[in-house]
C-alpha cells in the first residue's frame, strides 16, 4: 500500500514535469472570460496558465521593464503593435482574439435607460470611466462623451480608476451611480448579470480590437505556444462570445 | 520643462491634506494618546490595538472597507447622507477621513510615550500646589512632551504625503480634489511619462529625507519615542 503510494506521487511528479506554465498578462476588461479559459486550456493541454490582471497601458510598461510574461492579451491592438515594433513581442504572432464593446452601466435598475439618454439628463451625481491614458475602454468612453457633445458638462463628474476593473468597482460599490464598463463584466451567457444598462452603439467608438501578442520571453515555450493556439480554437471563441464580445 | 501645472496642482493637494490631517489629528490623538498613557481600563488593550491596526494593515484593505462603508449602502455613507454631507467617497473630505485612520498611530504613539515617560510624580506635584488638570496639562505635560508632539507632528504629515493605496481606492483620480502626489507619479510611470515621474519621484526622495533628516537633528531621541 506504501509503495503504491510513493508510486503515485511519483507518478505526479512525472506529470506536472512534463506540464508546464505559462504566464499571462490581462487587460482587467478579460479577467473573467480568462479565468474560464485558463481552467478549460489546463484540462485541454496540462498546463497551467497563471493569470495577472491590469491594465493594458500598466502591463506595457511592466513588459517594458522586464515583467516574466510569455504572453498577453492586450484591451487594443496598438499596444501589441508597439511591443512587436520594439522587439518585446514576436513577429507575426499578433492576432484579434476578441472585439469589446463598451456600455454605460449601473448597479441600479432602472437608472440607465436603452438609449443612454440618463447622459443628458444628468440625474446622477458621479460617473465613473478607466484612466483614459492607459485603457483603452477609459478612451472610448471619452470617445462617446465627445460625440454626444456632453464631455465638458459630464468632466466635472468623472471619476477614473485605475483600470476598469476598478471603474466597475466604483459603480458595483454604487459611489458612482454610473460608469463606463466592458460589456463583458457585466454581462454573462447572453444577458446583463445585473442593474441597467445601454449597449453604446459600436459606431458611436473607434472598435476596441483586443490582440494577443506572443511575447519575447515565451519565444520557443510550448505551454506559451499552446495557449496562443487554444485562444484561436472553438471553446476559447464559445467563451469569449458568451461574455458578450464580437469577433 | 519641469513640472506641470497638473503636478503642482497634486503636490499643492498632498500639502494641504497632510496639514489638514495632521492638526485634525494632534487634536484627536492629544485625549487619546492622553487617555491611553494613564487609564487602568481595561479597554486601553483593545483601542491600543484598535489605533495601532493600520500599521499592520495593508492599505488596500482599508480603502476597500473604506469605499464600501462610505457608500450609500454603508453606514457611514447612509449616516453623511443622513446629514446632507453626501457621500465621502472621490472627495477631499473622504481623503482626509481615511487619512486620519491611516496616520493615527504615527501621531498618537509618540505622544502617548512622551505621557508615559513624564510619569505620574509632576501631575501629583502639580496637583498639590492646586494645579486644576486642564492647567497642569498645558503648564506640565505639553513642556515635557513637547519632543513626542514634534515627533507626533511631523509623522503624521510626512505619513499622509506618502499615502498612496488607500487614495487610489477611494479618490477616484480627480484632479484638485483627490489626485495627490503618490497618485501622480503612479500615473505619469503608467503613462511611460518617465522625465515627469522622475521629477515627481525625486522631489518626494529628498522631502522624506529631509523631514526625517530634522526630526532626528532637532529631536535625536525621536526614533526612540516613535518606536
Amino acid at each position: 500500500m506504501k509503495k503504491l503510494g510513493i508510486l503515485l506521487v511519483l507518478a505526479g511528479l512525472v506529470a506536472q514535469a512534463h506540464a508546464d506554465e505559462v504566464k499571462v498578462a490581462v487587460a482587467a476588461n478579460f479577467a473573467a472570460p480568462m479565468q474560464k479559459i485558463a481552467q478549460a486550456f489546463e484540462t485541454a493541454s496540462g498546463h497551467k496558465a497563471v493569470v495577472s490582471v491590469g491594465s493594458t497601458g500598466s502591463i506595457y510598461a511592466q513588459i517594458r521593464n522586464g515583467a516574466p510574461f510569455e504572453v498577453f492579451l492586450a484591451a487594443d491592438d496598438e499596444t501589441p503593435a508597439k511591443l512587436e515594433s520594439e522587439g518585446a513581442g514576436v513577429k507575426g504572432s499578433r492576432f484579434t482574439y476578441a472585439v469589446g464593446k463598451l456600455a454605460l452601466w449601473s448597479a441600479t435598475p432602472g437608472l440607465v435607460d436603452a438609449k443612454g439618454e440618463v447622459l443628458r439628463q444628468g440625474n446622477f451625481r458621479k460617473l465613473a470611466i478607466a484612466n483614459p491614458k492607459t485603457a483603452p475602454y477609459g478612451a472610448a468612453g471619452v470617445e462617446v462623451m465627445r460625440k454626444l457633445g456632453l464631455a465638458d458638462a459630464l468632466a466635472p463628474r468623472i471619476v477614473q480608476g485605475e483600470s476598469i476593473a476598478q471603474a466597475w468597482q466604483f459603480v458595483s460599490t454604487g459611489n458612482a451611480e454610473l460608469g463606463f464598463v466592458a460589456l463583458s463584466q457585466i454581462w454573462q451567457d447572453g444577458a446583463l448579470k445585473g442593474g441597467s444598462a445601454w449597449i453604446v452603439p459600436e459606431s458611436d467608438y473607434t472598435p476596441i480590437r483586443q490582440d494577443a501578442i506572443l511575447l519575447a520571453k515565451g519565444e520557443g515555450k510550448p505551454a506559451a505556444q499552446a495557449l496562443m493556439g487554444f485562444l484561436k480554437g472553438d471553446a476559447a471563441r464559445a467563451v469569449i462570445q458568451s461574455y458578450g464580445y464580437a469577433h | 520643462m519641469a513640472l506641470e501645472a497638473q503636478d503642482w496642482a497634486a503636490v499643492w493637494l498632498t500639502l494641504k491634506l497632510a496639514a489638514t490631517v495632521t492638526v485634525l489629528l494632534l487634536c484627536v490623538g492629544t485625549p487619546l494618546a492622553w487617555w491611553l498613557a494613564r487609564t487602568r481600563s481595561r479597554l486601553r488593550g483593545v483601542v491600543s490595538a484598535l489605533v495601532a491596526m493600520p500599521l499592520v494593515l495593508p492599505p488596500t484593505v482599508l480603502g476597500f472597507y473604506l469605499l464600501v462603508l462610505m457608500g450609500p449602502n454603508g453606514p457611514v455613507g447612509g449616516l453623511t447622507q443622513a446629514l446632507g454631507l453626501g457621500l465621502l467617497p472621490f472627495t477631499f473630505q473622504g481623503l482626509v477621513l481615511g487619512s486620519l485612520i491611516y496616520s493615527m498611530p504615527f501621531v498618537v504613539q509618540p505622544i502617548q510615550n512622551a505621557i508615559e515617560a513624564i510619569g505620574a510624580r509632576p501631575l501629583e506635584v502639580a496637583a498639590t500646589l492646586r494645579a486644576r488638570p486642564w492647567d497642569s496639562f498645558w503648564t506640565v505635560v505639553v513642556p515635557l512632551a513637547r519632543p513626542g508632539f514634534l515627533t507626533a507632528a511631523v509623522l503624521g504629515f510626512a505619513h499622509t504625503v506618502g499615502e498612496f493605496g488607500v487614495v487610489l481606492m477611494i479618490g477616484g483620480n480627480i484632479p484638485g480634489q483627490t489626485r495627490v502626489v503618490s497618485v501622480q507619479i503612479f500615473d505619469r510611470v503608467e503613462a511611460f511619462e518617465y522625465a515627469h515621474a522622475h521629477w515627481l519621484a525625486g522631489s518626494m526622495v529628498a522631502f522624506s529625507f529631509l523631514v526625517l533628516l530634522i526630526l532626528y537633528t532637532v529631536n535625536p531621541d525621536a526614533r526612540r519615542r516613535a518606536a
